[in-house]
């Protein structure tokens, strides 16, 4: 009933789709599978008429069909559910579902008959105890979801995009959603399944398109094939870059940090523990609570159970002051919104940490300040302290707030996606810069979504999903290792849907 | 994307030369010469040092005022209470010195100091702990205050101001310096050392960043109540020279706060926080006096003020937030700086 082919979408110059094409068969689950960044939801939004292609066409029943604008692609019969639930919050069931097709009675909102169309829709779905009268607003993400599916079927939807349905759900909900899918399906429709969570995908879907770096690399059906499979094509990449050698020293001494069994609304049952002189890297999926287990770390978003101690000393730092008294820094994954004052001078914004936590370190002179400038490689470091920061170059602003933490000088330095947005050459100076430091003696933790990166950088890796440690690899595991652990969430998750409320 | 590598240093671009200079009032500080020398034009007994120096005086409380809004607006807050404090403080030492006819004017003053730091207290307590916006915290204050001082004085203040009060705002300290000047430039000082002090740049960084400051470490509720402590404080501390400049009356600040928050933004201080200098916002208070006293030389009816100091106001906000970006793309030979 519909065909992808050779859809091709470049952003700025940056060719994010190559030649993808992907087709569906009415009653069929088609999943699609792949990394971050490797085009899922560009694809998706080509289809939904958000984005429009560069190349390629999409077929419906055989004919060619452009879509300008979102309205005319469910206007064509697509419907699109997205991560971000598009609901109104503060309007009623009936009114979301119904929205802009109300039955009407002499030419009012006949809201007893919308009421009663949206109470059949929502039984029709299986989906008991929604109120077609309640505020969308009380009620949980899962039954959110309902009612966008339901909407989507008072607009006679054929075709359902789902985009990651999951990542927002409990274990029990998956479960309903996933019958949801089965049943919708079963009523003829084609489902476009997009998701990394493995386990769900098998469950459900009849073919697999594994998407890679914008490449489709692969449609199978899934009973022809095995989850190890499908991450070897969801990875499978050389390692392009090269990464400064591994620090010689041994590791010895007590942890600088240890976590036992600590969590929050967004983390559960997290320990580990951190050595001066040592790069532990964090890896797993967007969403997966990596930024989260930094922030609880670094006392930005706490943990709100379990323990921690900061050398030695027990400390769970209750907000980010009390973490950089303790010598914890954190490089934050949103350097403009987080780690920068953007209006303020390179030399402001390096003594902020100083002068703002008095008791920690004193701000360093300027002989002190040209010397930790240089140290971080700053670009430019002798043409003077007082350029505002937001003239600078991404990699130069990253290094700035760098020595912002340097010169705190603390014990612990939280990386969160260091190398995002900035040049081949600042990358390379910031891999040699933490490698450098975890030489010194500092304790590092690296969170990155580039597998070669963490695997080059890393001593030691950890790997997240859902909110909890998957598990622990050592220094040089494959990215296959990686993606097996993000992907493949056996253990432990009856249980968390037990705690997650 | 960027192309700059580690290795090609880049002297700041032309935008960065223009914020720069924004940034540093450099305007405001062309205003105020253009403004002197029409004066003199105007009248050319201008210059002469006694007149200069009244001149001066009559601009010292709202240069003191400019100076705490500056430290208020420069976090990203308001503080449209500063009018009613002053008239509060008026009204409010009339009164003590009617109840203790025999008090020694420092202590009053530090009594009207204490008070309006209080009322600064109250203002940022409310405004970080209870996340009510300064702009109606600030509002509200300036309306209880001013009704209070309605309902204790009846519309009519009782008392009066001694004059050893009131030498302050009227008389010279010695040999033809009179005291305002002298406040003035103990304050002007005092603030130009407190932001080139570590609190300073702290409370630039939080207007600029809030989220970017409290992830460092700042404990960004406190400095901005610090900052509405001090506007507050210099705020009784204007009303003391108000009062003894022009006497006890109920209308002594009306109007000073939307002065003082020209006068600031004349001075190319960004409202919403995070640029601009405190003397090139004093800077802006004498600019805005020699506006007026201008305006008054040429015969333009002084009903007209608020006029003049409504147009300003958006002028100067409407000019700062242009976006000087894109002379760069007007003169692509010169080449900017990555962005």
């Amino acid at each position: 009933m519909l065909t992808m082919r050779d859809m091709t979408k470049s952003f700025l110059g940056n060719r994010v789709l190559h030649n993808v094409t992907l087709d569906l068969v009415p009653g069929e689950v088609h999943a699609v599978v792949g990394e971050n960044g490797a085009g899922k939801s560009t694809l998706m939004k080509l289809l939904s008429g958000e984005h429009t292609p560069d190349g390629g066409r999409i077929e419906l029943d055989g004919e060619v069909r452009t879509f300008a604008h979102p309205a005319q692609a469910q206007a064509a019969g697509i419907g699109v559910i997205h991560q971000e639930l598009a609901l109104l919050p503060d309007r009623t069931v009936a009114e979301n579902v119904l929205l802009g097709r109300e039955p009407t009675r002499f030419g009012l909102v006949d809201r007893a008959a919308m009421e009663r169309r949206t109470a059949e829709l929502l039984d029709d779905l299986g989906a008991v105890g929604i109120g077609p009268g309640t505020p969308v607003r009380d009620l949980s993400v899962a039954r959110q979801q309902m009612v966008e599916v339901a909407k989507a079927l008072a607009a006679d939807v054929r075709i359902l995009v789902m985009d990651e349905p999951t990542a927002a759900l409990a274990e029990h909900e998956v479960a309903a959603l996933c019958d949801l899918v089965r049943r919708l399906s079963a009523r003829g429709l084609g489902i476009l399944y997009i998701s990394h969570r493995l386990r769900e995908v098998f469950a459900l879907a009849r073919r697999i398109t594994v998407l890679k770096d914008g490449r489709a690399v692969t449609t199978v059906a899934t009973d022809d094939t095995t989850m190890d499979a499908v991450v070897r094509a969801m990875v499978g990449r050389e390692l392009t870059s090269y990464y400064p050698p591994r620090a010689a020293r041994a590791r010895v001494g007590d942890p600088v940090l240890t976590v036992e069994d600590a969590g929050n609304e967004r983390l559960a049952r997290i320990s580990l523990s951190l050595r001066p002189g040592e790069i532990l890297g964090v890896g797993g999926l967007q969403g997966s609570g990596r930024s989260s287990l930094a922030r609880a770390l670094f006392g930005a978003a706490p943990f709100t159970t379990g323990t921690m101690t900061v050398a030695g000393r027990p400390l769970r730092p209750r907000r980010p002051r009390q973490a950089i008294g303790a010598g914890i820094a954190l490089v934050s994954e949103d350097r403009k919104g987080e780690g920068l004052a953007l209006r303020q001078s390179v030399r402001d914004n390096a003594l902020l940490v100083t002068r703002a936590v008095p008791g920690r370190q004193r701000p360093p002179g300027d002989g002190a300040l040209a010397e930790l400038l240089a140290r971080v490689r700053l670009a430019g470091a002798g043409h003077g302290a007082g350029r505002e920061v937001r003239f600078l170059s991404g990699g130069n602003q990253q290094k700035v707030v760098i020595a912002k933490w340097l010169a705190a000088r603390p014990m612990v330095l939280l990386f969160d996606e260091p190398t995002r947005g900035v040049d081949v050459g600042a990358k390379a100076a910031i891999h040699t810069l933490v490698r450098e430091l975890a030489g010194e003696g500092l304790a590092v933790l690296l969170i990155s979504s580039e597998l070669p990166e963490l695997i080059g950088m890393s001593d030691r890796l950890l790997v997240m999903a859902e909110g909890h440690l998957a598990g622990e690899l050592p220094a040089g595991a494959s990215e296959e290792d990686i993606m097996r652990l993000a992907t493949t969430d056996r253990t432990a998750l009856a249980r968390k849907g037990g705690e997650r409320r | 994307m960027t192309t700059e590598t580690p290795t090609t240093p880049k002297a700041p671009g032309r935008p960065a030369r223009i914020a720069a200079l924004l940034g540093g009032g450099a305007p405001v500080y062309a205003l105020l010469a253009a403004l002197l020398v029409a004066l003199a034009v105007t009248d050319p007994g201008f210059y002469e040092p006694d007149r200069l120096l009244a001149f001066i005086r009559r601009a010292a409380p709202l240069v003191l005022l400019a100076a705490g809004q500056y430290l208020v607006i420069v976090c990203g807050q308001f503080d449209l209470s500063v009018g009613a404090i002053v008239t509060a403080g008026v009204v409010v030492a009339a009164e003590l010195y009617s109840e203790f006819p025999g008090a020694h004017w420092l202590v009053v003053c530090a009594v009207l100091l204490g008070a309006g730091a209080l009322v600064g207290l109250v203002n940022g307590l409310i405004t970080t702990g209870l996340g009510v916006p300064s702009f109606i915290t600030t509002l509200g204050m300036m309306l209880i205050l001013e009704g209070g001082v309605f309902f204790w004085t009846g519309g009519s203040p009782q008392g009066y101001l001694p004059d050893d009060f009131r030498a302050i705002g009227r008389d010279d300290v010695f040999g033809g310096l009179p005291w305002a000047v002298l406040v003035c430039a103990v304050v002007g000082a005092g603030a130009v050392a407190l932001m080139r002090s570590g609190f300073g740049r702290t409370l630039i960084a939080t207007g600029d960043s809030e989220r970017a400051a409290a992830l460092s470490g700042v404990r960004v509720h406190r400095v901005r109540t610090v900052a509405f402590v001090l506007s507050g404080a210099a705020a009784a501390l204007a009303a003391v020279l108000v009062g003894g400049f022009s006497g006890v009356s109920a209308q002594a600040g009306s109007g000073l706060e939307f002065e003082a928050i020209t006068a600031v933004v004349l001075g190319g201080v960004l409202l919403g926080g995070g640029r601009g200098s405190v003397v090139a916002a004093m800077a802006g208070a004498f600019s805005l006096t020699a506006l007026f006293t201008l305006l008054n030389l040429q015969g333009v009816s002084g009903a007209l003020e608020s006029t003049v100091q409504g147009a300003i106001v958006i002028a100067a906000v409407g000019l700062g937030a242009a976006d000087w970006s894109r002379l760069r793309r007007r003169s692509p030979s010169r080449g900017g700086p990555p962005s």
